[in-house]
């Protein structure tokens, strides 16, 4: 459920963007979902349609892109550039709950495949963003 | 465009009063004065909300006895509730790992905590706010808006030397101070007493050192029971009318 809160921030960014540009209308919002996030994608886009429905307004007949970006770091003790399954392996479901709700905690259960430092960087895919907003 | 920030306000439109412990420097109490604190407003009958945001070394759940806690998914998070709080904390999910996090992962960490938790009605939200006076200290001082701040000290010349700054950087960036706390005190507080008077603020309460807290710890009756937690009782009184 955390994806409603999501949801939410994204519903309310775009009618702010809206509003700042005297967007009446909204044709197409295209939102990047980083794999670090572990959203389940059926369910936010629902989620997003039942919020957009609780705000009347230049949302009502737009089209919702969802896109997901694979996540990738980046090693800072060796250098290694890795994708996120080389990093988490094989999780359980209450440390992937954990990574879901604050993708910041892969640090405690991810590290680098090459030298097992835990001390990376997240170069892609971490977080939600509006990444464009298409309307008259 | 971040969407998470625009949603942060909302989660706290229904906290009438956000009280911020701070103090910048480790190992000054400030967790344990936040937690008593929100303990001792919860037995005044409020409606109290904890948050440990202490990303990296995070301890109110040791002070509640509270290791075990989760949090229920209702569009978004509802925080746990522990002895009559409403608490949430990111122990809830390392499992007692260590989790090493850089700053603008602290503050990302920090920030998704205030999107997804979802307080409800609250007469106080008590806060234990991040250690130092970095990114994430920063962040939640321009996310917190409405918080007042509550500045922990001890009379170590060490400690004053770190709470002076933390109350520069405050009116800075103008936040409002509650007024100050003196932790393990061993007389009236002089010299926190003076640093207060200093920046115009109030000395709000003298909590004494006292053993008997660190066995208590975890047992929140015992702690009740303990001559810190009634100064507090205290503080607390004075703090929210």
């Amino acid at each position: 459920m955390h994806e409603w809160a999501l949801a939410e921030g994204v519903v309310t960014t775009a009618l702010e963007a809206a509003r700042q540009h005297r967007t009446q209308r909204i044709d197409r919002l295209v939102v990047k979902i980083g794999q670090l996030q572990q959203i389940e994608r059926e369910l936010f886009a629902t989620a997003l349609d039942a919020v957009r429905r609780d705000s009347p307004g230049p949302l009502d007949d737009a089209e919702f892109v969802l896109q997901i970006e694979a996540a990738r770091f980046h090693c800072r003790a060796c250098s290694a550039d890795f994708p996120y399954e080389e990093a988490v392996g094989s999780l359980s479901h209450e440390e992937a709950e954990a990574i879901h709700f604050v993708p910041e905690l892969a640090h405690g259960y991810a590290c680098c495949p090459a030298c097992q430092s835990p001390d990376f960087e997240v170069v892609q895919g971490r977080g939600v963003w509006l990444d464009a907003i298409e309307g008259a | 465009m971040d969407p998470r920030l625009a949603v942060i306000d909302r989660r706290l439109q229904g906290v009438k009063d956000i009280i911020a412990v701070t103090g910048g420097k480790g190992g000054i109490g400030k967790s344990l004065v936040a937690s008593t604190l929100a303990l001792q407003l919860a037995r005044q009958q409020r409606k109290v909300g904890l948050l440990d945001l202490d990303m990296t070394g995070p301890c109110d759940h040791l002070v509640l006895g509270a290791e075990d806690t989760w949090p229920e998914e209702r569009q978004g998070l509802v925080p746990a509730q522990v002895h009559g709080l409403a608490f949430m904390s990111v122990a809830s999910f390392t499992g007692g790992r260590a989790i090493p996090l850089r700053g603008g992962d602290v503050s990302n960490a920090l920030i998704e905590l205030l999107t997804v938790t979802q307080w409800g009605q609250r007469d106080v939200l008590v806060i234990d706010m991040p250690p130092g006076l970095g990114d994430a200290a920063l962040d939640a001082v321009r996310l917190l808006g409405r918080a007042r701040y509550l500045v922990v000290a001890t009379g170590s010349m060490l400690v004053l030397q770190t709470v002076r700054l933390t109350l520069e950087l405050l009116h800075r960036l103008e936040a409002p101070v509650a007024g100050l706390v003196e932790n393990m005190a061993e007389g009236e507080g002089g010299t926190v007493a003076g640093l207060a008077d200093q920046f115009g603020h109030s000395l709000l309460a003298s909590l004494p050192y006292d053993p008997a807290v660190e066995t208590a710890l975890g047992r929140v009756d015992e702690l009740a029971a303990t001559a810190f937690a009634a100064a507090v009782d205290g503080l607390a009184r004075r703090l929210v009318q």
